[in-house]
């Protein structure tokens, strides 16, 4: 892990206020300048600039051949990456949306994770993820899919939740010698700003980040969660703390068992369905090794194990909304 | 049938009448053949006495494509070998011991016990390892091939798939983006007339090669188990490919003449196919055009068949003192540290020496010369 937090890089040469949806333009641009062997393909990635606008501008400082509009053809963009990785390149790909991941499962799953440890081949490559819902996108455009691949060894995932995350783990992504994948939660894209340092700015996979100093419980997020427990904690005026865990796999052990023994309450949030999640992972994680340090068992809020409904009403019925949270935090307070 | 038997005796595609291959590359091309045949034997008998976990799978009857295709590969070529096709990994130096120590799930193998059978690729040697699912590694072929097109890079990236793959929309996938930006890439279509027990008439409507021209790029069909002529078309291809002039897909039409794996009984496969099929296996038909139109006698071919023997019997005895896999080992390496290059293979075709290219042998010494 050789990266370094941007504060203490030479080559971040400031900050600058920009969206989140900017700063993975942002840290994609910065990692392309730097090193020719990053480019970055998907569909509609080119002169159009991606469904979402991040690759907005990148045909024309990079070429086509650098920001590569594929086919409609999800295994294909996946395995294309695998071969381009072993030899050398360090592509970035671009699932129109997380949901699309789908059809290009089996190259993921099953060439690029166990790639490493059959053969000891590296295959540095990303996976960007556009994910979750809130805006009717239905069943097929507001999938979290990372539990499916937080269960595939061979992966790392993250999910930034705020704009300099979002540009320094994307970095850190591209530099790391395995397949990541990165998810950009859609609904942060534009409602998400923030301070982002300027140039190279990476934030190391595998370290979580206090969002929030508290002493009587911990709310531990990720994504869209934790502005979620910003928003909430905002209102509450409790003294709670928000772990941001922004890498999903690896997790960061340490700083998860730390704050529940510090705080002895946890609430693990997640926008993700229930079941088998990465709530569930962290719930069993504490429950083991933290026990004896806990005032209340470890709860969770989340997306209930349905596919994502399309009318808004329904949509909002399933997805964890303010007030669940606000909820959620006052029941294990009074625990 | 007629199909193929009629490509057998195109003129065109018979490569003894033109200089591409020396003596000593014929040579080579039958000894290749027979130490896959040898040494899939061995497999066997080793998988009959219980010494092979799993099942065993081979490439009895098809022994003339993996080896005829890889032999026109220079070393910073690159490949995707499938099951069918152990002669390939021996052209590129791979050595039968630590073939057979992989089937044996022994430390010595390949991927030293983390994967069996033919899920491995020497990744010293240029070459990538086949995964289960088919034609995934059709689609990393295109990957490989983007990055040398992407480089400027005058390489080849070379796969495998069988008839039965075709099926499947990975294949159709990486056809169409191999086509779309003419990626220096040769796929080599293995038609041995059954995907397991599924016969053509329930795998296809039209012969694959036909869908080539559909992608855009040429399709041509040899016989598969003539190595000359496997030899001819894949060296066609490749200088094709080397030439930016596109993929290629060579049809090679032969027959699987054991099964599946080797707990496949072929009940399925009517006698009167192993009959026709039986006459017309690649290294007899081999041995006799060497005796009749290239002057090697049967002292020549003896001698060559001994030492194959002899180098197989060696590597199995090698294999079966390699130690088991120590258990620790079942944990590491899931996550990479770094990125390294794949190493280069060997090329024996004496093209690659004649040419001012080093011996073919090493690493170091070939990256230079192609640099």
């Amino acid at each position: 892990m050789s990266p370094q937090v941007a504060t203490e890089d030479s080559a971040a040469t400031g900050v600058r206020e920009m969206t989140y949806l900017e700063a993975i333009s942002d840290g994609l641009r910065t990692e392309m300048r730097r090193d020719d062997a990053v480019f970055c393909l998907g569909e509609d990635v080119g002169p159009f600039g991606g469904a979402f606008k991040v690759t907005n501008g990148f045909v024309d400082e990079f070429g086509a051949e650098r920001c590569l509009d594929t086919p409609l053809a999800e295994n294909s963009i996946v395995g294309v990456c695998v071969g381009a990785a072993i030899e050398g390149f360090k592509p970035v790909a671009e699932m129109q949306f997380a949901d699309f991941i789908s059809c290009g499962f089996d190259q993921l799953v099953n060439v690029a994770a166990k790639m490493h440890y059959r053969q000891g081949i590296a295959v540095p490559m990303v996976m960007r993820l556009p994910s979750g819902g809130g805006f009717s996108g239905g069943p097929f455009h507001s999938q979290n899919p990372e539990a499916w691949f937080a269960q595939t060894p061979g992966l790392k995932v993250v999910a930034p939740a705020t704009a300099e995350d979002a540009k320094g783990l994307l970095i850190s992504a591209i530099r790391d010698p395995n397949p990541v994948c990165y998810l950009e939660h859609k609904g942060l894209y534009r409602h998400v700003k923030g301070e982002v340092p300027e140039g190279e700015h990476a934030v190391p996979i595998a370290e979580a980040r206090i969002a929030r100093e508290g002493e009587e419980m911990t709310v531990i997020a990720y994504g869209s969660a934790v502005l979620l427990a910003e928003r909430a904690t905002a209102e509450l005026d409790e003294d709670i703390e928000i772990l941001d865990l922004r890498t999903l796999a690896p997790l960061d052990r340490d700083a998860i068992l730390a704050s529940a023994r510090k705080t002895g309450k946890v609430l693990v949030a997640h926008e993700a369905t229930q079941s088998c999640g990465i709530g569930a992972e962290v719930s069993a994680l504490i429950s083991q090794e933290a026990f004896e340090d806990l005032d209340a068992p470890v709860r969770r809020l989340t997306t209930p194990d349905v596919p994502i409904p399309f009318s808004p009403p329904l949509e909002q019925a399933v997805l964890p909304q303010l007030d669940d949270m606000k909820e959620a935090c006052r029941e294990l307070l009074a625990y | 049938m007629a199909r193929t038997q009629l490509r057998a005796t195109d003129g065109a595609r018979d490569s003894s009448r033109g200089d591409h291959l020396t003596r000593e590359d014929r040579a080579g091309l039958l000894r290749y053949m027979l130490l896959m045949r040898v040494s899939e034997e061995r497999a066997l008998t080793l998988y009959k006495q219980g010494k092979v976990p799993g099942s065993f799978y081979d490439g009895c009857g098809q022994e003339a494509i993996s080896v005829g295709a890889a032999y026109v590969l220079g070393p910073r070529d690159r490949m995707c070998i499938l099951h069918r096709d152990l002669g390939a990994h021996f052209v590129r130096g791979v050595t039968p011991d630590r073939y057979l120590a992989n089937y044996m799930g022994r430390s010595g193998g390949v991927t030293g016990g983390k994967d069996g059978n033919m899920h491995f690729g020497d990744r010293e040697l240029g070459c990538v390892g086949m995964v289960s699912m088919l034609p995934d590694m059709a689609q990393v072929t295109t990957g490989l091939a983007l990055a040398f097109k992407m480089r400027r890079e005058p390489r080849v990236a070379m796969t495998f798939f069988g008839e039965g793959s075709t099926a499947n929309g990975q294949w159709h996938e990486a056809m169409n983006f191999a086509g779309i930006h003419r990626l220096p890439a040769v796929f080599v279509l293995e038609n041995n007339k059954f995907a397991y027990s599924t016969p053509q008439p329930l795998e296809y409507a039209v012969d694959p090669v036909e869908r080539a021209r559909g992608y855009g790029f040429p399709g041509v069909s040899v016989d598969g188990n003539d190595v000359e002529a496997v030899f001819e078309a894949a060296r066609v291809a490749a200088e094709r490919a080397r030439n930016g002039e596109g993929p290629t897909l060579i049809e090679c039409h032969t027959m699987r003449m054991h099964g599946h794996g080797a707990h496949d009984d072929m009940s399925y496969v009517p006698e009167e196919l192993f009959e026709e099929w039986g006459k017309r296996d690649p290294i007899d038909r081999y041995v006799e055009r060497l005796t009749a139109e290239h002057g090697f006698s049967s002292d020549e071919i003896d001698e060559v068949r001994r030492g194959v023997e002899a180098e197989v019997e060696e590597a199995a005895r090698r294999a079966l003192d390699s130690p088991m896999p120590e258990p620790e080992m079942a944990t590491e390496g899931v996550f990479a540290d770094a990125w390294e290059p794949l190493g280069d293979g060997q090329a024996p075709w004496s093209h690659w020496r004649s040419e001012g290219h080093a011996d073919g042998s090493g690493n170091g010494s070939v990256r230079e010369a192609a640099a």
